[in-house]
This record gives structure tokens, C-alpha cells and sequence, in this order.
């Protein structure tokens, strides 16, 4: 276990190293991302152009660049170019939001998922199954964009019954922190309702014609106990591992959308505008940000994993 | 016998609707069986003999499903008892052991955990220590080595005799007043077979535990069985105690079964003896008797179904479905000095 943890803690600076080099190569390929040109203004005269060039070190050699840029996203001391705000501490007041939206989505993706999923296996074929499967299917093929847009005609400007965007801190006032949030949690959460539902679903009709369902029955377990103890128990392992990729994604940029349209301020939003204005410092450290997020979920599901399926055994320890 | 049916098993039928319509999986299967007594129920593969035992405990019910018979557990018609009350008997007074021992035990649970879950289905005011003693106690029994510390094992840490000894402990845990053993020795090496074979036979000597075996091994049948029920295509060709079926067969499927063994004391032959053809569909069974494709010894009579009916006058338990006459039985079925089921020349 305790390798285990340090080899995945080197292989996720491997990661978050190569994920980095790769934005900053992208990002000085792409024509028109001339920094000192952006920061000049429309208006901006050639020495102007050279003197914040030099200024900002844009004509030192690319792994120099590489190096610098680095240095300061872990020293705290990156500069945005467009605002010259300070790039760590943006991020930082962007987390309450974010991960308020992506913690609550989750639950209530998990939540809902493992009911539907559940109801869905147990009545297989029946109308309760048929009518979630419709659901199930909505949900899933709805983009974020229009499922956000229909919530916000018919929710917000036609009935006046929820906010149309903002964050209210926990901390301010807890009711409305959540009313807040209650749109963005179900439009970030209904895709993934429909697509856990599904998986669960299967994985658990597959389970049921299992022998050990059927040594289950024959104990003289109620169908109730075989069902949830033994069928749903097993089946829930593979919607674990899709639960800690798919959080992961979500904290690290998944939820940029949602944020944007409810205008929450969190770090996707901030990712969306720094996209927007081709701004290096913050798409960097964002990256690295949601990189991390996506590497340490990874793990935590590995370590999960050996708890939930005992035959898995982390490390060299392995069969 | 002399003792009054434990089980009394009359007239059971079971079919299945398919997307290729109704087969009938089970077609009038009945027997006795008496405490302490050990009933081997041998057939091909699709002969309907897993789907008679698991039956006979209702986990054939399903809305596809027709079931229509009586099983009687002493006083107790099982037939038409609710889902709930069959719980009651099955693990308590009817358990099961299956054929893989590999996929029959939960592979996220304990063994023991699996155990006290069987115990504490049945027994709500045992505590969980105390049955947790009682699965260490019944691990102890099947012979499982260290049963105090294997008992927090996984099941992937047993290997797979353990595992149909756990198997057989879970299910007898409850002392129950019939096991049924679908296949129980199918999945094992052959040494582990023997060893798991013993331990049935004795543990059904000790408990005077009424046993029901289905296998479509002979070999494990002549080891254990007081009598048995040959299947053929969801009927029963032939019964009788295994002395009857093994010396003195009357169904052609028998010989066939029989000249199939390989046997230690006999020459060997050049080519193992074989039942030519396949099983029937049960879709599309043939009228009559369905072994009837297969059988070298077909006459015109045999597009009549025969009943299962006593034949001989001497033993009127030994009952089979052939209109053969007993003397061209005798006749027919001897083959190079040995019962089987030749091509007659």
C-alpha cells in the first residue's frame, strides 16, 4: 500500500510535467498568441511591442520560458498577462464555487444514479424500467448548453423561481448558497444520472444470473437482501471507478460550462475566460489544476478498489 | 423402504417459454426419498435434471416459467407455498450445493461472513458470534484445516476443493433434512472429487441427511448412491436401486451410459463406446420415445410413448421406459462381453 502511494505519486508528477509542457507548446503555436502583442492593445506601436517583450522575457528561449512560468505558478507569484492579476490567488477564490458545484452535483449524480439504476434492474422490462430508460436516455443525450438554457427560460425569466447565476458563499448564508446552486447541480448531474443509471443497470442484470445469486436464493434470502447485499454490492464496483474518473474530470475543468452559463466565478469560469483571452499564466496553472485532480481521483479509485473487491491487491503484493 | 418419504416428489413438470416456443424442461418426474437415503439423478446435459432439484426449492419460478406437480416436504406442500414461506425451507430444511465452487460463493464477501449470513437467515435471535462459532465449528467439519482463521479467508484465497467444502458447510450449517448436490464434484480434480465424494457420503451417514445427487457421472454414482433416476429429454427412463441400474438395466440410454465408462478392470477398448447423435431439441422433440433417434434397437412400437412402468416381475422398483421385452433386453444389451449400446450388426 505504502509503494503502492509513492509510485503513484511519481507517476503523477510524471503526468502533470508532460501535461504541461504540452499546454505551453500548444499555446505558442497558436497564431496570434503573441503575448506582448495582446498586451500592447489595438493601438500598440512596435517599441511598445519590444519594450514589454523585453520587459516580460517573451524573446528568451522557449524551456527558459518553460522554466520560469513554472517557477511561479508553485511560488505564487504568476502574473496573468491580460489583467496582471495575481493568477494562484484567482484560482483560489474560485474553489468554494467550484467545488460546491461539483460535490453537490455528485451526490446527487451517485444518488439518483444507484435509485434509478436500481429500480431499473429489479423491474427489468417492466413500465417503472421502460420509463427510466426514457429518462435515462434524455439525460445523456441533452447537452449542458441547452439543458442550462431550458432551466433558465422556464425556471428562471418565465416563473421567477430560481436565481439565474451567482455564487452565495456556505458560509454567508447556507440557504441560499444552495438555492443558488440548485440549477447548476441538476444540469451538471442529470448526464451523468442517465449514464450511471445505465451502467448500474446492466451490470447488475449481468450479476443477477450469477451462481452466487443463485446460492444466495437458495440460503432463503429475502429477494430484498439478495437483491441489495449481494447483486447491487457487486455490481457497484465498475460505478465506482467511473464515479472517481468522472468527479475528477469534473472538478478539473468538466463543469467550465455550467459555470459559465450560471455565472458561478468558480475555476472553470475563469478557465473560460482566460481561454478566451489566450492567456497563458492562468490556462497553465489551470491545467496543472485539473490534471491533478484527475491523477488524484485516479489513485483514490485504485485504493478504493482493493476495499471493494478484495481480490485486487495494490502493490507487488499482487497474485 | 421401509421408512415413510421425507420428500415425496409426484408428477412435477416444468416448462419455459422461449422466443422458439414452450419447451417442456421437466416432463412428469416423481420420486421418494427417505431420510438417509442417497438418490442419484443421472442425465446428459439438458436432461432436466438441474432444473427438477432447483424446482424442488422454487428458484425455477419466474413468469416464464409453468411448474405444475407437488412436492411434499413431510406434511408440507412446497408447490403452492408463497415465495416468503419457501425462504423458510430453503438453506433450513432444503439445502443446495452447486456445481462451480468457483463462482458459487460471493467473491467480495468472507467466507465465514457467508456462512453466518446463511445461519442468521433462519435463526434471528442467534447472535453474530455465536454463529460466527457455529461457521467455524461446521469449516472445522467438512475439513477444512485452521477453520478459526480461514474463516475471514475471501473465497479466492481457498482453493477449489476448499471452496465446495465451505460450500457443503454453508449448506448443512442448518442441519438440514435434504441436501441437493447439483454436480458437486463436476468443477474438482479428480483426486478433490473422491475426497469431496467421501465427505458426502459421510457426512449423509452421520446425519442421516436424505441426499439428492445429480451428476452424469457414473463412476461418482456407484460410489454414493442407495438408488437412481436415469433422464433422458426432461423424463425418467429409468429408476431403480443402484445395484438394478448398474447390473441390470432395462433402458437402452442406460447401456449406452454404462458402455461409455471406462472401467480399470475390463480390456481395454479400442475405441470408447459412444451414444451416437446428440440429445434432442426440446423444442422439437421426436414422438414416442425420445431416445428413439438414437436407439440401434428402435421398433415400430417405440413412436408410442412407454410408460415408466415395472417390467420385471421380480423387482417392482426397477421401473423404465422401453417396450423391449425383459428377455430381448438381456439379449440386446450385452456387447463384447460387457452392457452397452452397440450398432447391432
Amino acid at each position: 500500500m505504502g509503494r503502492f502511494v509513492v509510485r503513484r505519486l511519481l507517476g503523477m508528477i510524471l503526468v502533470l510535467f508532460a501535461i504541461s509542457v504540452l499546454v505551453f507548446l500548444i499555446f505558442n503555436v497558436i497564431p496570434n498568441s503573441d503575448p506582448a502583442q495582446r498586451m500592447a492593445g489595438k493601438v500598440a506601436t512596435p517599441a511598445l511591442v519590444r519594450s514589454i517583450t523585453e520587459e516580460w522575457g517573451f524573446d528568451d528561449p522557449l524551456p527558459q520560458q518553460y522554466l520560469t512560468t513554472m517557477e511561479k505558478i508553485f511560488s505564487g507569484d504568476l502574473i496573468s498577462y491580460s489583467d496582471q492579476r495575481d493568477v494562484d490567488e484567482e484560482i483560489v477564490k474560485g474553489l468554494p464555487a467550484t467545488f460546491s458545484l461539483c460535490i453537490g452535483a455528485a451526490v446527487i449524480w451517485m444518488f439518483f444514479g444507484i435509485v434509478f439504476g436500481y429500480l431499473s434492474a429489479v423491474r427489468a422490462g417492466g413500465l417503472t424500467d421502460r420509463l427510466l430508460t426514457i429518462l435515462a436516455m434524455i439525460g445523456i443525450s441533452m447537452p449542458v448548453f441547452t439543458l442550462a438554457s431550458i432551466f433558465l427560460i422556464y425556471l428562471t425569466y418565465k416563473t421567477q423561481l430560481f436565481p439565474s447565476g451567482g455564487y452565495v458563499g456556505l458560509t454567508e448564508d447556507p440557504f441560499d448558497w444552495a438555492y443558488h446552486l440548485v440549477l447548476p447541480w441538476t444540469t451538471l448531474a442529470i448526464l451523468y444520472v442517465g449514464f450511471y443509471s445505465r451502467v448500474l443497470r446492466s451490470n447488475m442484470l449481468d450479476a443477477m444470473s450469477g451462481d452466487y445469486v443463485r446460492t444466495a436464493r437458495a440460503k432463503g434470502l429475502s429477494e430484498r437482501r439478495v437483491m441489495v447485499r449481494h447483486v447491487l454490492r457487486n455490481s457497484l464496483i465498475p460505478v465506482v471507478t467511473l464515479f472517481g474518473l468522472d468527479f475528477g474530470a469534473t472538478v478539473g475543468g468538466g463543469a467550465i460550462l455550467t459555470e459559465a452559463i450560471f455565472s458561478l466565478n468558480g475555476v472553470g469560469d475563469y478557465a473560460f475566460e482566460s481561454t478566451t483571452n489566450l492567456d497563458l499564466p492562468p490556462i497553465m496553472a489551470i491545467t496543472l489544476f485539473g490534471a491533478f485532480f484527475v491523477v488524484l481521483f485516479n489513485t483514490l479509485v485504485d485504493i478504493a478498489y482493493a476495499y471493494l473487491d478484495p481480490r485486487v491487491r495494490l502493490g507487488s503484493s499482487a497474485q | 423402504m421401509t421408512s415413510a418419504p421425507l420428500l415425496h416428489v409426484k408428477g412435477l413438470r416444468v416448462g419455459f417459454a422461449t422466443e422458439g416456443g414452450e419447451l417442456q424442461a421437466v416432463d412428469g418426474v416423481s420420486f421418494d426419498l427417505a431420510p438417509g437415503e442417497v438418490l442419484a439423478i443421472v442425465g446428459e446435459s439438458g436432461s432436466g435434471k438441474s432444473v427438477t432439484a432447483q424446482t424442488i426449492i422454487g428458484l425455477t419460478r419466474s413468469p416464464n416459467a409453468r411448474i405444475e406437480g407437488s412436492v411434499r416436504l413431510r406434511d408440507t406442500e412446497l408447490m403452492n407455498a408463497s415465495e416468503a414461506e419457501l425462504r423458510r425451507f430453503r438453506g433450513e430444511q432444503i439445502a443446495m450445493v452447486f456445481q462451480d465452487p468457483m463462482t458459487s460463493l460471493n467473491p467480495v464477501y468472507r467466507v465465514g461472513d457467508q456462512i453466518v449470513e446463511a445461519i442468521r437467515a433462519h435463526r434471528e435471535k442467534m447472535s453474530n458470534a455465536e454463529a460466527r462459532k457455529l461457521a467455524v465449528e461446521m469449516l472445522g467439519s467438512v475439513g477444512i484445516p485452521e477453520p478459526a482463521r480461514r474463516v475471514d479467508d475471501y473465497p479466492h484465497e481457498f482453493s477449489g476443493g476448499m471452496r465446495q467444502r465451505a460450500m457443503i458447510a454453508m449448506a448443512l450449517a442448518l442441519a438440514p433434512d435434504v441436501l441437493i448436490a447439483d454436480e458437486p464434484t463436476t468443477a474438482l480434480d479428480v483426486t478433490i472429487q473422491a475426497q469431496i465424494l467421501d465427505l458426502l457420503g459421510g457426512l449423509n451417514r452421520e446425519r442421516n441427511l436424505a441426499t439428492i445427487l445429480i451428476t452424469h457421472d457414473l463412476g461418482v454414482v456407484a460410489e454414493v448412491a442407495d438408488r437412481v433416476l436415469v433422464m433422458y429429454a426432461g423424463r425418467v427412463v429409468e429408476e431403480g436401486t443402484l445395484d438394478q441400474i448398474f447390473y441390470d438395466p432395462q433402458h437402452p440410454y442406460t447401456w449406452g451410459l454404462l458402455g461409455s465408462l471406462t472401467r480399470l478392470d475390463r480390456p481395454r477398448p479400442k475405441r470408447l463406446p459412444q451414444i451416437r447423435g446428440a440429445p434432442p431439441s426440446l423444442l422439437d422433440l421426436p414422438t414416442g420415445c425420445s431416445f428413439r433417434p438414437r436407439c440401434p434397437h428402435a421398433f415400430d412400437r417405440c413412436t408410442e410413448l412407454p410408460d415408466l412402468a415395472a417390467r420385471l416381475e421380480e423387482a417392482s422398483e426397477h421401473r423404465d421406459r422401453c417396450w423391449l421385452t425383459p428377455e430381448q433386453k438381456r439379449e440386446e444389451r450385452g456387447v463384447e462381453g460387457r452392457i452397452g449400446l452397440e450398432e447391432p450388426a
